[in-house]
């Protein structure tokens, strides 16, 4: 069984080729991480630690944790609004009957392609607005942190669900469009109005696109660079995408707790991928196969 | 329908519309109005100057660069990700052992931030000290196996036809000479954020790929083998042609990212040396944020727009087509 042999060896080889490229980074990441700053040398930069140290890890953590918090605060609220949003828009599209779906679906979905550089001169212009108009109203102290403005997890919060309206929308659209009619003609005929159909017969049967669209726009936010770092200017705000692009970016932090940093910051979405994978896979192919 | 139920549906859809309607469009709309004035500096300016904004961006060195390192991450980013992803999707549909521990390995990166990349390979890829001779990352690794040390993403070098070649000679012959420029060469330093890159996304083409594969039925295989046909025209009758439309897709998603690639190159090179890894969101950011050259600002933010409008409008157009089909 020679050539048996051969041929699995031309599948196998690539295969484990390939893992080792993808497991390259997170090896050096976790190894160096592992390491003190005194055995992070470069000569021994590949090797494994001779003991296992937490200091990096520790130092990391401290620096990165309150943006850990600030990311939560967040990915959470924005992406369960913007599932709720995305869930309602994808009925009424798939199953309220409207004329001027056709039309209406893809202006959506442009939303989606657009490089957001073309929207974030009048976004900063729009969310400064806010605050100045928050201001003249006179929004108390304890509330102005829920003021969607410029420079606040609110303001920036706001952004994402208002951007993230076209993906969630095509998610649940494709999703409702595969529920039968029949089903939705059948409250029509028991007397259910159009809200009724949505709560009594679509949401019961939306937990699948509700566990794909939540993972979707929690990783995504989570991961989101430009947004942050151009709507919140104070350090005290900072989700953890701009904080580790800050921390990598001063020359007095050690490499090692750089690759710790970027560890915990990676930690949340590693997770949900490792744990939810399959909503997580088929959130990124509804984004590319569409409908 | 009942008029009631009509009114529910817009009034359910209307908020949205209208945030799109402002968020998109009409934030477009002003982007598009900002880059015909002559903004710069902290508080608006409102001269109307035409495309003079563009004429002059066009003319730019810098933006000339970006354009040609647009251009080069783009292809290079396709087609090294359409390669690895397509060629790992076909190897993991031979049905082997271990299949589940592949697959995670290739597509975790996707769960991660390009921040993380860029700091991850930015480390990995960093060239060592010149001073001090000491290598780090990959370099240690390379000199092990006694290969030289690369510089890699601070590599200034510009591959490109030098215009005293035969090459570039001929090509001055037939009118051509300008391509044998640097303005049409390959900056090395961008082939690092390439690597990057491709770490990143080639497993979303993977899991595109191996999707497709897996929805040919198993039978339809089977009857192909069973009427003599080799592997290799299973692949070609059988595989290939279900796998078409995926092909198209992966090319929409990774050409519209690689267009607006941003985050990556912030993190891991920035403009890189000579602008080497520079493109026209870096440039956009630092022309609008860090220069308060607005007006600079949303001329590169509209080019960036239309170029990848151009990309994604006919699919998109096609996509409405398609679905409004009976």
């Amino acid at each position: 069984m020679a050539a048996g042999a051969l041929g699995r060896a031309l599948v196998y080889l690539p295969l484990l080729a390939a893992a080792a490229f993808y497991a390259l980074p997170v090896y050096l990441l976790l190894i160096t991480g592992l390491k003190s700053y005194a055995e992070a040398g470069l000569d021994r930069m590949w090797h494994l630690p001779s003991t296992v140290s937490l200091d990096s890890f520790r130092q990391a953590y401290r620096q990165l944790q309150p943006h850990v918090l600030n990311s939560v605060a967040l990915t959470v609220p924005a992406s369960v609004i913007s599932s709720f949003v995305g869930s309602l828009n994808g009925f009424v599209l798939a199953k309220g009957r409207l004329r001027g779906s056709d039309l209406i679906f893809p202006l959506l979905l442009f939303g989606m392609f657009i490089p957001y550089q073309s929207i974030l001169i009048p976004l900063v212009r729009t969310l400064q607005r806010v605050n100045a108009l928050a201001e003249a109203v006179g929004v108390p102290p304890g509330l102005s942190g829920l003021v969607p403005g410029y420079g606040s997890i609110a303001g920036l919060a706001f952004v994402h669900i208002v951007y993230g309206i076209p993906i969630t929308t095509l998610i649940f659209r494709n999703y409702y469009a595969t529920i039968p009619d029949e089903l939705v003609d059948a409250a029509r005929v028991d007397g259910a109005g159009l809200l009724g159909i949505y709560g009594r017969v679509l949401l019961p049967l939306s937990l699948p696109a509700f566990a794909v669209v939540l993972i979707w726009q929690f990783t995504s936010i989570w991961n989101e660079f430009l947004f942050a770092v151009v709507l919140t200017q104070k350090p005290a705000v900072r989700p953890v995408t701009v904080a580790l692009y800050n921390l990598a970016g001063s020359y007095i932090v050690e490499w090692n707790v750089q690759m710790a940093g970027a560890l915990l910051a990676a930690l949340p979405t590693l997770l949900v991928y490792i744990l939810l994978g399959r909503y997580f896979l088929r959130g990124l192919l509804a984004g590319a196969l569409r409908g | 329908m009942r008029l009631s139920d009509r009114a529910v549906a817009w009034a359910l859809i209307v908020p949205s519309l209208a945030a799109v309607g402002v968020f998109v469009y009409g934030f477009i709309g002003w982007t598009a109005w900002v880059s015909l004035t002559n903004w710069a500096g902290l508080r608006p300016q409102l001269a109307w100057v035409g495309v003079a904004n563009y004429l002059s961006l066009f003319q730019t060195a810098r933006f000339q660069i970006d354009l040609r390192n647009t251009v080069v991450f783009t292809i290079l980013l396709v087609a090294a990700c359409m390669t690895l992803g397509l060629g790992l999707a076909i190897l993991l549909d031979r049905g082997v052992r271990g299949e589940g521990v592949f697959r995670t390995l290739y597509l975790f990166p996707l769960a991660i931030s390009f921040i993380v990349t860029g700091v991850a390979w930015r480390w990995l890829l960093a060239p060592g000290d010149p001073a001090t001779g000491r290598l780090t990352g990959i370099n240690v690794l390379l000199a092990r196996v006694g290969l030289p040390p690369l510089r890699w993403y601070t590599d200034p070098t510009i591959l490109h036809i030098h215009p005293d070649s035969a090459v570039g000679r001929l090509l001055d012959q037939i009118g051509l000479g300008g391509l044998a420029s640097p303005l049409w060469g390959i900056p090395v330093a961008m082939l690092s954020v390439v690597i990057a890159a491709t770490w990143q996304m080639s497993g979303f083409v993977m899991a595109l790929y191996l999707a497709a594969l897996r929805s040919v039925p198993d039978e339809l295989r089977e009857a192909a083998r069973i009427d003599g046909a080799s592997e290799w025209a299973v692949y070609r009758f059988v595989l290939l042609p279900s796998i078409r439309p995926v092909t198209l897709s992966a090319l929409i998603v990774l050409g519209h990212i690689s267009l607006k690639i941003f985050d990556l190159v912030a993190a891991m090179s920035k403009r890189g040396p000579g602008f080497a890894t520079d493109v026209p969101a870096y440039f956009m950011f630092e022309a609008t944020f860090h220069g308060d050259q607005y007006a600079l600002g949303a001329s590169i933010a509209i080019v960036m727009l239309v170029a990848v409008s151009l990309l994604t409008v006919p699919y998109l157009v096609s996509g409405a087509r398609r679905e409004v089909q009976p």
